[in-house]
């Protein structure tokens, strides 16, 4: 399988500031891969160094295994579908969608019928002749997807391509992306603050945090076995447990995760009062105290939910307790 | 069931009856701010302009020097006289030059000021820019005609460093040169460009300031170079900051009759026509038809750049 995008001891620091931090990150070709992180926590700053935006301090970006450094952005086989999707305003959508293949030197006729083509990929024909001003938040979220796909980069950046978008167009986008880069088979290289956007559309993830990737799995093995409390917190707000309850339950002294939805309400499991309940649809969040330290349980509809000062008892399954390497406090 | 406490307009002050009046009738508060600046505007301004109109209509009696207030074109006729005509194109060329080197000037400055100044930088560009407007213009001029002058700072410096000779070659130039700088073209061009300059930077600037960053990284990511992007992203949102700067720096400069007056050779721009018109020959029709023309030129460029489309941005 051939590389795509490699970080070799990537460093982008701002005077003190230490936005990325000695990265070292291999994307495969074709892959959907989601960099996935709270704000400040160095993912765009990665996407922006693939796109060539910024120069790393220290090490190497290698793009299809050639050294980046000297590589400016209009020269790297990367486009980028950006957060605010920065449509030209003075350009109609059609010019917009055709703008790479104008500066290419590609014939007016054959650059009209490219920019028709990707708008209909992207579900939006009819449109080429309005301003961007005209168009709505996903259509425009389109117009910027088509504009850098009708260029046929083997690397599409996408730079939290959905946040502006409300649910409903989120959800539908979703579906559609990864079935566009299914179809495509472009890499995909997808910057969110979404946990549940990563998990769902991407093939693998790198979890960020302060500079650094804490993680890099399939969403699987991110949810399941975080490798640090911030994964295990950040990825679906696992129950993190001190070393010291570990200790106690299993002998082992280190840091573990517990899943939420993997608690369950068992007459000899250990027991814990309700401090908090939050009624969630289908499902209850209980918040629980056992022996001083909370819990965070779901239940599922259907089950009996206890009232407020109530004790409990509960338990899990063995293997749903993980344990983690201690990296960070 | 208690009564809802609402304090009954009465109670209380004339103020604050005053703001709930205008606050509930948003038309008359309209109303009230626009009225003065619109008689101003209407009656003074546009009053004015209109009396300056119809005088260009009417034509003097060459022999009894008086004002004949019949319609006529026939001053306007005059106008393409070559001796008028000459002052009429002269002007033209004087201020398209001077617009298109403010242009060439002012755009890196303002678009340094846009991109990369930040805090104390940006203070003092501002004031960089708009100090030379809190002095007086004439001392300016004057300032200027010292630096230009025959035994001038200019002439000084070229001494200097030796150059004496490229100067007075450049000053044997036909056209743009003359016997010394100051009562040459270029004097006039110089003094021009470098009182209007900040009517250029400050609406570029402004423009600029608007083209979010991630538009130019956008351009490069499609692959199109600092050039291309510049041509077919940056320059056509700054535009219309820059047609307003061009319509300032082209229209003062048109009107303008006192640089030409101190500063350059002895022939007329359409603003000292316009003062000797109405003054010393007292041929009040044919100054307001030559006040006319800047009027109509203006007029032409505005809607060349508009089907140009400089306003598409906006």
């Amino acid at each position: 399988m051939t590389t795509a995008i490699a970080f070799r001891q990537v460093s982008r620091h701002y005077g003190t500031v230490r936005a990325v931090d000695a990265v070292d990150l291999e994307i495969a070709e074709g892959e959907f891969f989601a960099m996935l992180g709270p704000s400040g926590s160095g993912k765009t700053t990665c996407l922006r160094l693939i796109a060539g935006f910024e120069r790393p301090t220290a090490g190497e970006v290698e793009i299809f295994d050639k050294p980046s450094g000297a590589v400016p952005p209009y020269r790297r086989p990367v486009n980028t579908v950006f957060q605010d999707y920065a449509l030209f305003p003075h350009l109609n959508v059609r010019d917009n969608v055709a703008y790479g293949l104008m500066i290419a030197g590609v014939a007016r006729a054959e650059r009209h019928r490219a920019a028709e083509e990707a708008l209909s990929m992207v579900a939006l024909p009819g449109y080429a002749a309005r301003k961007p001003a005209a168009l709505s938040g996903g259509q425009r979220q389109r117009v910027a997807l088509a504009r850098a796909l009708v260029n046929k980069p083997k690397v599409l950046l996408l730079d939290e391509p959905l946040g502006a978008l409300d649910l409903k167009l989120r959800e539908q986008m979703q579906v559609e992306l990864k079935s566009l880069q299914r179809q495509l088979g472009i890499t995909f290289v997808f910057v969110t603050h979404d946990q549940s956007e990563a998990l769902s559309m991407a093939d693998r993830v790198a979890v960020f945090n302060e500079g650094q990737i804490q993680q890099i799995g399939c969403p699987q093995d991110i949810y399941d076995r975080p490798n640090t409390p911030f994964v295990a917190d950040f990825v679906g707000s696992s129950n993190v447990l001190p070393p010291e309850m570990v200790e106690r339950l299993t002998g082992k002294r280190a840091s573990a995760s517990l899943r939420p939805e993997a608690l369950r309400l068992q007459a000899d499991g250990y027991a814990a009062q309700v401090i908090e309940k939050a009624f969630l649809g289908a499902v209850t969040r209980l918040t629980l105290d056992i022996d001083g330290q909370k819990l965070a349980m779901l239940l599922p509809k259907g089950e009996e939910v206890p009232e407020k000062a109530a004790t409990v008892h509960i338990g899990w399954d063995e293997d749903a307790l993980h344990l983690m390497e201690q990296r960070d406090a | 069931m208690p009564e809802v406490a609402v304090s009954s307009p009465a109670s209380r002050g004339l103020s604050d009856r005053l703001s709930d009046l205008l606050w509930s009738r948003q038309g008359l508060l309209i109303l009230l701010l626009i009225l003065p600046p619109a008689l101003w505007l209407g009656i003074i301004y546009l009053g004015a302009l209109f009396a300056l109109l119809a005088q260009s209509f009417f034509s003097i009696d060459p022999f009894s020097g008086l004002i004949n207030y019949e319609f006529t074109l026939r001053t306007y006729g005059e106008l393409f006289r070559a001796a008028n005509l000459d002052i009429i194109v002269r002007t033209v060329l004087m201020a398209g030059c001077v617009t298109i080197a403010a242009m060439i000037v002012g755009f890196p400055v303002a678009y340094y000021a846009a991109r990369y100044a930040r805090g104390k930088w940006k203070a003092l560009f501002y004031l960089g820019v708009m100090l030379p407007l809190w002095s007086s213009y004439l001392v300016k001029v004057y300032s200027w005609k010292l630096i230009l002058a025959k035994e001038g700072i200019l002439s000084w410096l070229f001494e200097t460093l030796h150059l004496s000779w490229l100067l007075d070659a450049y000053l044997l130039l036909p056209v743009v040169g003359g016997n010394s700088l100051s009562v040459s073209w270029t004097g006039t061009f110089l003094v021009f460009l470098y009182v209007w300059l900040p009517f250029m930077i400050l609406p570029t600037q402004a423009a600029l300031e608007r083209v979010p960053p991630s538009m130019l990284e956008a351009s490069g990511d499609l692959g199109a170079r600092p050039g291309q992007t510049f041509r077919h992203v940056l320059l056509p949102l700054a535009l219309p900051g820059i047609v307003a700067g061009s319509i300032f720096t082209f229209s003062l400069t048109l009107g303008d009759y006192i640089i030409p007056q101190i500063v350059g050779t002895s022939a007329r721009m359409i603003g000292q026509a316009v003062y000797q018109f109405q003054g010393t020959a007292g041929n009040i029709p044919l100054a307001a038809a030559f006040a006319v023309v800047p009027i109509l030129i203006m007029g032409v460029y505005l809607y060349i750049a508009k089907r140009m489309g400089a306003f598409n941005a906006l």
